[in-house]
């Protein structure tokens, strides 16, 4: 199959890279560009480990083509720290434990950043209905919601 | 060897929140997993898998698939030679099937290409000529005699005559004349139950990377919760010597008991070996969940007799467990601990291993328990109905104790169950009022817990820091508890100290992470180590002092002189004492290998709070509280997240979570879609209450606590739900279509 | 002499006992003679058992010492996930 030649941005740095057109953006971020922080949990979009945003839109990158990518901006967990300066909700899943094994993590951090940008003081219950995508089979949740609603809270400077 | 008796003491460091050591690579998408290795030259490989439950295998033809560009290697079951060990032999045969596949989805094929579009084009171009066998799935069917049989000639000494050749064990446990008991009861009430098989869930799939060399050296990088005993599995079955093998665990993403035996990694070294280069294989979900390790499912009979005033006269269960396509390992656990909660004077559990076309079941958090207790407290919940009784107080005046002769055998030593349900009996949720349409369960659970092989070394840095090496992977935040224990020992704080996961090569055998036993064996092992580094730095101290080593003691991370005729000399702490290590003798390390016993077993006491909505079925859970012993919690944030995770996987089977077989045999939802798991939206918040009993047989009084939290969902649940909607509910999951059912509905 | 109790089903290999009495001060002595006592016994052994000692399970531990007059009660081998 030929293959097809994207020039993309991802977490603000530019990328080319050649792909099948079948292949997954997912595929693209972890087996061409060595950006293995996004996981496969299921490759049909019911677990959410896979979370990315294109172009400020949360998806599963195993249900987009890396083709897609093509002139869009992608953000991976890859990029949510400044440098060695963890993003707030990054500091608040370790203080708080959120995390156990810590696969569904880069997500649910991915996917919880992209409601606080929407929403910056959501509910637990608009919390949980907005993570309901991202499965986590450690924790019960009851951690992650806690992690969230303190970085929220710090990010509005409560 | 003797225990290690617990003595009191006043904790610095344990008991508090510190940061996990792996936190930041974790939220930075840094961590390794099994997916995320590669090698030089390495291949993809995949799996070709039985589309049907129960086929001979007449013929396989490769040389297709061999044919195609691209394509290094093609194996099949004829690759690996016969193991002679029966064990070793299943591990083999379920990782490949030998002439006969056993189950929809038990890999028949693998090939090893240059990517992923060579090695699907492969796999197609395999051809296997079938003859396709009558199967069986439920496990009241295998039972009978003139089922399809699945394997001949695995019955155990101990089956009765007149079963079918699927029934492969039988047991029984339990003391006291039940007659008699029976006799005693006002009430007597029996029931049937049926459990669906449940998959552990882990988000991550299992995946490997095998290097083998025309040398005959291996490295296997895996996700498992025990590199060692995939290195014993591996090289049986390769027929390598151990020291060959090296195998190295990933960060592991969850395991709960799936991740405790191999399905991938010895077929990805037969392909290695074959094709002269390194191999990765990942599963995909769909392969996870057809072919990984899913529990039993299980039916069952309870008939429990009880006196007006709540006293449980006799008890007696019978559980039929179907463990898949190979001899099944939990129904003896599911016997012991069905009626472990209670002091009973006749008590009886009789138990059944079936066969089936099934995948292999595998070890799930407490394997074996969840389901006999749900039985057993469902029918205590109904007799405390039934007699007007609460059912909280019920359970304590039954609540088996210190001298209780348990179900399983043996007299109870100290064990926290009364003192957990008096903390479930003073909490508030169980007060708290009900609106209509509301119910509240209630439900014990109990597990073993074990201690195990294991191995800790400690290297004491010269800049005063310390190294620990410890071998079993870190699931749930071991490596922070394991630092806390060292620094509370050598008196240090615990950002002075890292611990990390050896490679087999690196440190001798450690068991398996499971049993609960991580943070109970190796905290065991590295407060030993800890306490063998003190005694050699307290001897470089002496010489320094040119006193006599047993006059000096350590004392908050120094070596001190004791008492006043050891001489006045300042105290000479574990950074000035490993500044001058090399002057003194050379290197610092405290070393400790133990196959510990006495971990003590666990009780467990959920509340929970459910509505149902009769018009879909649907329950939702509005409040749970788990109340559990934890000997001393060493990291509180960790042990109640064993906590939570467990409360809410049990929550998962009791509401959604089940194989569904199609009369066809093959597996009908292996997706995350249609296998349902929790969901952040279908649950409150999970609050605990952690009780600290100490462990007799713990320095610092340690109770493993990974498992006991998924034995009491279950009944919990299904008496919240009977409550709620007045109907006794008997079959799990109890999924919207089914509670419709019960209930009337439509 | 160690009395020990066995779970029901293994009675077939003990004369219908579920108590039998064992000369041994440890578990690898109890395991050997309860063996050579009772032959129908080894299957089980061979697959594996775990000791209770006075409460406490032991899952090897061939040289734990069995002091007179102790409670000892052979169970499956521990496994756990």
């Amino acid at each position: 199959m030929t293959k097809l030649h994207v020039s993309t941005t991802i977490n603000g740095d530019p990328f080319e890279f050649l792909c099948a057109p079948d292949e997954t953006l997912l595929d693209v971020l972890r087996n061409r560009l060595g950006l293995t922080g996004a996981k496969e949990g299921c490759g049909t979009g019911d677990c959410g480990a896979c979370s990315v945003t294109v172009n400020g839109r949360l998806v599963c990158s195993c249900l987009v083509l890396g083709a897609e990518a093509e002139g869009a901006e992608v953000t991976t967990i890859e990029g949510m720290a400044d440098g060695d300066e963890l993003h707030p909700l990054q500091r608040h899943f370790i203080d708080g434990a959120a995390l156990q094994c810590g696969v569904c993590t880069p997500g649910i951090l991915v996917a919880a950043k992209a409601l606080l940008e929407k929403n910056p003081d959501p509910s637990d219950e608009e919390l949980r209905y907005w993570l309901a995508g991202n499965l986590c089979r450690c924790t019960g949740y009851d951690k992650i919601i806690r992690a969230v609603q303190a970085a929220a809270a710090e990010m509005r400077g409560a | 060897m003797s225990l290690d008796e617990y003595t009191r003491r006043e904790f610095k460091q344990v008991g508090t929140r510190v940061r996990r050591p792996d936190g930041v690579d974790k939220v930075t998408g840094r961590a390794m997993y099994g997916a995320d290795a590669t090698a030089p030259g390495m291949l993809t490989g995949r799996i070709l898998r039985c589309p049907h439950a129960h086929a001979r295998i007449k013929s396989i033809d490769v040389s297709a698939a061999l044919a195609l560009k691209g394509v290094k290697a093609v194996i099949t079951g004829d690759d690996f030679a016969v193991p002679e060990d029966d064990f070793i032999r299943d591990v083999q045969e379920n990782c490949m099937a030998r002439g006969k596949a056993l189950y929809d989805g038990h890999a028949v094929a693998a090939v090893a290409a240059t990517d992923a579009a060579a090695a699907k084009a492969a796999l197609k171009a395999i051809k296997i000529d079938y003859e396709v066998l009558p199967h069986v799935t439920d496990v009241d069917e295998a039972m009978k005699p003139g089922a399809p049989v699945v394997q001949a000639g695995r019955v155990q000494e101990n089956v009765p005559k007149g079963y079918s050749e699927n029934v492969t064990a039988h047991f029984e446990f339990g003391h006291g004349d039940m007659e008699a008991g029976f006799a005693k009861a006002d009430k007597i009430i029996e029931r049937s139950f049926k459990t669906a098989a449940t998959h552990q869930g882990y988000i991550e799939p299992h995946a490997c990377l095998a290097s083998v060399t025309s040398d005959g050296k291996a490295d296997l990088w895996c996700c498992t919760q025990g590199q060692f005993y995939v290195r014993t599995l591996c090289s049986s079955i390769m027929g390598m010597e151990a020291s060959q093998l090296r195998v190295t665990a990933s960060e592991i993403g969850g395991g709960f008991g799936g991740k405790t035996t191999v399905f991938i990694e010895p077929v990805a070294l037969m392909l290695s070996k074959k094709a002269g280069r390194p191999v990765k294989i990942v599963m995909s979900r769909d392969e996870v969940f057809r072919a990984t390790g899913p529990t039993v499912s299980s039916s069952s009979d309870v008939k429990i007799g009880m006196t007006k005033d709540g006293r449980i006269t006799a008890g007696e269960a019978t559980l039929r467990y179907q463990g898949g396509a190979f001899p099944c390992g939990t129904t003896e656990f599911g016997c012991s601990a069905a009626f472990a909660a209670y002091d009973l004077e006749a008590v009886r559990t009789y138990g059944w291993s079936v066969l089936t076309n099934r995948p292999k079941e595998a070890a799930y958090r407490a394997p074996g328990a969840p389901m006999a207790v749900y039985a057993v407290e469902s029918v205590v919940d109904e007799l405390c109905l039934e007699l007007g009784l609460d059912p909280l107080e019920t359970r304590l005046k039954n609540a088996a104790r210190k001298g209780t002769k348990s179900s399983y055998g043996p007299t109870f030593p100290d064990i926290g169950l009364v003192a957990t349900l008096e903390a479930a009996k003073a909490h508030p949720h169980y007060k708290a009022p009900l609106k209509p349409g509301q119910g509240r369960g209630l439900s014990c659970g109990f597990w073993f817990n074990f201690g195990g092989n294991t191995c800790v070394s400690l290297n004491v840095n010269t800049d005063g820091t310390v190294g620990i090496t410890e071998g079993n992977p870190d699931i749930g935040g071991s490596r922070a508890s394991i630092s806390l224990m060292a620094a509370e020992e050598l008196g240090i704080p615990y950002e002075r100290i890292r611990t990390i996961v050896a490679d087999t090569s690196s440190l001798g055998y450690n068991d398996v992470t499971d049993g609960s036993r991580v943070t109970f064996a190796v905290g065991l092992a590295t407060i030993k180590a800890a306490r063998d580094a003190i005694k050699k730095m307290s001897a470089r101290a002496a010489k320094i002092w040119g006193i006599d080593p047993e006059a000096v003691e350590w004392k908050d991370g120094a070596a001190v002189p004791a008492g006043p005729n050891a001489g006045k000399f300042p105290p000479m702490s574990l950074a000035e004492i490993a500044a001058v290590s090399a002057e003194t003798g050379g290197p610092i390390a405290g070393h400790y290998e133990v196959n510990a016993d006495g971990a003590g077993v666990s009780f467990g006491v959920h509340l929970c709070d459910v509505e149902v909505d009769r018009e879909t079925g649907a329950t939702k859970v509005l409040r749970y509280t788990v109340f559990q012993d934890a000997g001393k919690a060493v990291h509180p944030d960790y042990v109640e997240g064993q906590m939570q995770g467990g409360a809410v996987q049990g929550i998962g089977w009791a509401l959604n979570e089940e194989y569904i077989y199609g009369p066809d045999g093959r597996l009908q939802n292996p997706t995350f879609l249609d296998y349902r798991v929790p969901v952040a939206s279908d649950l409150p918040m999970i609050e605990t209450v952690i009780l600290e009993i100490p462990n007799p047989g713990h320095p610092y009084g340690v109770r493993g606590v990974g498992e006991t939290g998924i034995v009491p969902p279950l009944a919990a649940l299904s008496n919240a739900v009977s409550h709620a909607t007045g109907v006794r509910m008997t079959e799990l999951p109890m999924s919207p279509p089914r509670v419709l059912k019960a209930i009337g509905g439509t | 002499m160690v009395k020990v109790l066995l779970w029901g089903s293994l009675r077939q290999a003990t004369d219908g006992l579920t108590e039998v009495e064992i000369e041994a001060t440890n578990f690898k002595q109890l395991l050997d003679r309860l063996g050579e006592a009772y032959p129908g016994l080894q299957p089980q052994i061979k697959r594996g058992v775990s000791m209770s000692l006075n409460g406490v399970i032991y899952r090897e531990a061939w040289f734990t010492e069995i002091p007179p007059d102790s409670e000892v009660v052979l169970m499956p081998y521990m496994t756990g996930g």
